[in-house]
């Protein structure tokens, strides 16, 4: 069944200001809505259940891309084009900017954004191996002022996140510090272009004298949500890459993920490959280690 | 520059304003109603086609602000005030772009649906890079499908077009060359 528009109200009030008033006088009755790459899909099919919605398409604030001194602070309706335009991030936050360039097709990157790929959440989300590999923060606003969480926090289940009704993402917050550490990022789907990942792992990591001083790992479609993987993260902390120290990560990594199968691959599958791509981050490791 | 008024309208929308191809359009349709909808059934621009409906296919690629989007997915509240181009703007008075020529020479549409939305992606790729290697043509038009050529006369098409436009020796991609292109 096929949507109908007329059973829809959309409103664009212009501004921030606007967007968080109307937030605030009916939590939960509006539906925020910036590039429309999920929402309208809905709409289309017909399965859109959001009688009100309330447009962030076209407020600079929410688009606004900062470089700060210690961040690069991204507001959450930037889209995935301006982020792989973007030279700061293209030089020192190359994980998100290839995450970017994997989103759906150029028509999708020109409009789908940031904050929307996270409010969405679906764990199989493009750009959050990255964010969690870069242990970025989430800024939430509302009326009633601003609040940071952790982005490895802001899941809170499948299709689940910790904002309040009345609260907006405002921006992603990267830390600058991980020009320094090794970096990984990898998609496993069925094609190049506009496949939905079946497995991605991101990954970054300091190595002194041989150890992993810190580690980071992001995984998307290993979980009802895009997630860290602590367990397999404290198996490697402080370790030298050896045989058994990667033979550790993989037992954590298999105790702790919890894979399905679906219409895109089965959770055999997913859990073999996640093993392969942490396997392939170790061994890039040690390689440019030793060099 | 003309005002047109949408023969469909009613009196309980708003108005919302936009140009397309360089003509004022004001529409008074439902908010949510989809860019391709009203370009079709309002403004009776039937060139840009529906495919898919989710913007995996891109037969609805249109321009707006110079960025190249699936109508399908933009809600028409949201190009209030905006510049937008479909196909029917690529033909400037009555000369064919150089795209629709060489898609024409090259064998690059046959049943024709995707064709506008290849024309729109070929067009984007070539205002902000005017010289594209194979792989650039190959990621501009990746989120766009054809189901009957094949791709490869399409992406001969906007390489020759290419070849067109700089005439230089030194960019001619040969068919083998593409094939090996990744």
């Amino acid at each position: 069944m096929r949507g109908n528009a007329a059973m829809h109200d959309l409103v664009a009030p212009g501004t921030l200001a606007g967007v968080l008033e109307l937030l605030a006088a009916e939590p939960g009755a509006w539906t925020p809505i910036a590039g429309g790459t999920e929402l309208m899909v809905a709409f289309s099919a017909g399965r859109l259940a959001a009688p009100k919605l309330v447009s962030l398409w076209g407020i600079p604030d929410l688009r606004a891309i900062d470089v700060l001194p210690q961040s690069v602070v991204v507001g959450a309706a930037a889209t995935f084009l301006d982020l792989r335009r973007h030279a700061v991030i293209a030089a020192e936050l190359p994980l998100l900017a290839k995450a970017a360039s994997w989103i759906g097709s150029i028509a999708n990157q020109s409009r789908a954004t940031l904050g929307g790929n996270l409010v969405n959440g679906s764990p199989a989300a493009d750009s959050s191996p990255a964010l969690l590999a870069y242990d970025a923060e989430i800024e939430l606003i509302s009326a009633r002022g601003r609040r940071r969480v952790p982005y490895s926090e802001f899941h809170a289940g499948y299709k689940r996140n910790v904002l309040a009704a009345d609260e907006l993402l405002y921006a992603i917050h990267l830390p600058r510090r991980f020009a320094s550490h090794k970096q990984y990022l990898r998609k496993v789907g069925t094609r190049r272009a506009m496949a939905i990942a079946k497995v991605a792992l991101g990954a970054t990591a300091l190595l002194e004298n041989g150890a992993i001083r810190e580690i980071r790992l992001g995984a998307a479609s290993l979980a009802p949500f895009p997630t860290r993987l602590l367990q397999a993260e404290s198996a490697l902390l402080g370790q030298t890459i050896t045989r058994d120290t990667i033979q550790s990560a993989h037992h954590a990594l298999l105790a702790e993920v919890k894979p399905i199968d679906d219409i895109r691959s089965t959770a055999d599958y997913r859990s073999r490959v996640a093993v392969n791509l942490l396997d392939e981050f170790l061994l890039q490791l040690r390689r440019e280690e030793s060099h | 520059m003309s005002t047109n008024e949408s023969a469909t309208s009613s009196k309980r929308w708003p108005a919302i304003r936009f140009n397309v191809n360089s003509e004022a359009r004001i529409v008074k349709v439902p908010p949510m109603k989809r860019l391709l909808d009203v370009l079709r059934e309002d403004l009776h621009l039937t060139g840009t086609k529906e495919g898919c409906g989710e913007g995996e296919c891109g037969s609805c690629s249109i321009r707006m602000n110079g960025e190249l989007v699936n109508s399908c997915l933009v809600p028409v509240l949201q190009v209030e005030g905006a510049d937008i181009q479909t196909v029917e703007g690529l033909a400037l008075d009555g000369a064919l772009h150089p795209l629709q020529e060489a898609f024409l020479c090259h064998g690059g549409a046959q049943c024709g649906i995707c064709t506008p939305g290849m024309l729109m992606a070929a067009a984007q790729l070539l205002e902000r890079s005017p010289n594209p290697d194979m792989p650039q043509i190959r990621e501009a038009l990746a989120g766009n499908l054809c189901r009957c050529t094949g791709f490869i006369r399409i992406f001969e098409s906007v390489a020759a077009a290419v070849d067109a436009q700089s005439a230089s020796p030194a960019t001619k991609l040969t068919t083998e060359q593409m094939h090996h292109a990744r």
